[in-house]
């Protein structure tokens, strides 16, 4: 590489759109994708589903948004700003299918910054606050094992833009799931400091866990995993009476509304800005 | 003739013929591999700077890193997270060559947050509005380009790969940040005095990113025969000046130096003098956010003791566990 090179290319013509990686006039997740809809899908219900699966992802990625910075080492900081990017091109993609179906033509930001707490479907345990390490992977781990069952059975959707961006997820959770059950193992089975963290992220995560299983019927298959993982980990599932209400009603923790206003603030405060 | 005698002439005479090699591989403008022999102050010189650029893209990460939660547009996010994310990687093959000069990365980051060792003077100063995350891709990743390019001709084999690999990313960052600030200057007013009032604040502090005038560079001479340094600061400085002048044309911004023309004569811009003393402040801590860069460094690093030690622990109980049933 001579010195030169990188500087040169700098210096050329900056607004031709081709010598970008992402062209500027490129703002449409589903660019080039035939957004057609086949005859006799409920659109008003295919984009409930594709929202409410888009808020779960959005509002959980800023979790390792938040961890930028103060993951325990350098190789976590990777991971985790890999799991977050993976959840919000999942958001992306789901927004703005829901956006080509719902009739209002909305595009994704749309709905990520300009509806409040009470539009949002996401399930609470994506909207808790972020907590210690144990926490973060205790909650990926049931999130992801969920989410992974959930997507399988949508790689089978009657809408095939849905179920190719099922089929895309499938690689990533995968990942998620087997990334947080190695930390669920290790902080289990590590220390007596680690294990007692664990065991208490597992107690906050279990009264959300019903709340997972309203629409599909995954709980046998998730909770199997759940089972396996805590074992190995040498930790009980806590058994809890379920938490009444769900996120994908609206109903909310008090913890989404701080979460949204942050995430929000800049889009909001610039209601008329081109980003 | 005498063992001992036999082996004191030998490694006399290796001592020599691997300086001499040693020598002759920088001449020849050959890398130096792990494995070679060299001289004490090279490894030396190679660790310090090796490790001040990992905990440069290390501490890099908080002032752009705080606008990843906020950034105002979904396809920014992404694009925010994975440059952030990137400088993570970069730290990473950084301290992994610094360790094969035989340095440790857990004592390098030690040195970080006891402040023992530094890292780039730019990442001190503070993130004030979302035009930031564009002026440093822009400002900061041209810098470190300016840089860092050079040097992916060090003599050091480790480094200068990991360089290459490194600078083609920042390049990419330098497009995605002037990409965002051409496209905040088609957007509304408000969002033009935002990308002015970025490239006010950052202007001067990125020039300085160059070190120290030449005059007062007390550790580049021996750097430049060592060939781990291949320009002088003052050369960078310039190369970044006429780099970055048409860009700002370009954008429609204004350089906020009075002084700031093209000189025919030169075949490159002048330009005013930086604020040295100011540099010097911020170099030995004084800077608006050098205390609270290097604490939450150390918060990270404290609070993730206990993760680290569990899976240290784990690692262990696994290794006996397979043990003993290879044993049974």
């Amino acid at each position: 590489m001579s010195d030169d090179h990188v500087h040169l290319i700098l210096a050329e013509g900056h607004e031709e759109d081709t010598r970008w990686a992402y062209g500027t006039g490129f703002e449409d997740p589903l660019h080039g994708v035939d957004s057609a809809v086949p005859d006799g899908i409920d659109t008003g219900e295919l984009a409930a589903v594709c929202v409410a699966l888009a808020d779960d992802a959005l509002v959980l990625a800023q979790r390792p948004a938040e961890w930028t910075t103060r993951a325990p080492e350098l190789e976590q900081e990777v991971a985790l700003a890999n799991i977050g990017l993976d959840l919000l091109g999942q958001a992306r993609l789901l927004y703005s299918r829901a956006g080509q179906v719902d009739g209002t033509d909305r595009d994704e930001d749309a709905y990520a910054y300009f509806r409040d707490a009470h539009d949002f479907r996401n399930v609470r345990l994506a909207e808790l606050p972020g907590g210690d390490f144990a926490f973060c992977v205790a909650r990926l781990l049931v999130l992801s094992a969920w989410k992974l069952a959930h997507f399988e059975r949508l790689t089978a959707s009657d809408d095939p833009v849905l179920a190719a961006i099922a089929a895309k997820g499938l690689k990533e959770l995968s990942y998620h799931r087997q990334y947080a059950a190695e930390w669920v193992v290790r902080l289990g089975d590590g220390t007596a400091e680690s294990h007692h963290r664990m065991q208490d992220a597992l107690e906050q995560v279990a009264p959300y866990l019903d709340e997972l299983f309203s629409v599909y019927d995954v709980q046998d298959e998730v909770r199997a995993v759940l089972k396996q993982v805590t074992e190995t980990a040498g930790l009980p599932l806590p058994v809890c009476r379920p938490l009444p209400g769900s996120g994908r009603d609206g109903e909310h923790t008090e913890h989404l509304a701080p979460l949204l206003a942050e995430l929000q603030s800049v889009a909001r405060a610039h209601p008329d800005a081109t980003w | 003739m005498t063992a001992s005698h036999v082996d004191v002439s030998a490694v006399g005479c290796a001592g020599s013929e691997l300086q001499e090699h040693f020598e002759t591989t920088i001449a020849r403008d050959r890398r130096i591999e792990p494995r070679d022999w060299m001289p004490d102050g090279y490894r030396r010189t190679l660790i310090r700077q090796i490790a001040q650029h990992a905990h440069s893209e290390i501490i890099g990460m908080q002032p752009e890193g705080e606008w990843i939660t906020r950034a105002p547009s979904l396809r920014r996010k992404a694009i925010l997270f994975a440059k952030v994310q990137d400088e993570a990687g970069h730290g990473l093959y950084l301290y992994s060559a610094a360790e094969t000069l035989d340095a440790d990365r857990a004592d390098l980051t030690n040195r970080l947050i006891e402040g023992r060792q530094k890292y780039s003077s730019i990442f001190n100063y503070p993130t004030l509005s979302f035009a930031d995350v564009g002026v440093i891709g822009w400002f900061v990743d041209g810098a470190a380009i300016c840089n860092q390019v050079p040097l992916c001709r060090s003599s050091y084999g480790p480094y200068a790969r990991a360089l290459v690999r490194i600078c083609k990313e920042e390049s990419f960052h330098q497009r995605q940040g002037y990409e965002l600030l051409m496209t905040m200057m088609r957007g509304t007013d408000d969002q033009r005095e935002m990308v002015q009032d970025a490239v006010n604040r950052w202007w001067w502090p990125s020039l300085m990113m160059f070190g120290p005038p030449d005059d007062n560079s007390p550790n580049s001479a021996q750097s430049m025969a060592w060939k781990i340094k291949r320009h002088s600061n003052d050369e960078l400085r310039q190369r970044f000046a006429d780099m970055t002048v048409p860009q700002a044309e370009k954008l429609g911004v204004t350089l906020p130096d009075p002084e700031l023309r093209w000189n025919a004569e030169r075949g490159h811009h002048d330009f005013g003098t930086p604020d040295w003393a100011e540099l010097t402040r911020v170099i030995s801590g004084d800077g608006p956010c050098n205390a609270e860069r290097v604490a939450r460094r150390r918060a990270a690093h404290e609070e993730g003791a206990w993760v680290r030690e569990a899976a240290t622990a784990h690692a262990a109980k696994q290794a006996a566990r397979t043990q003993k049933g290879a044993v049974a």
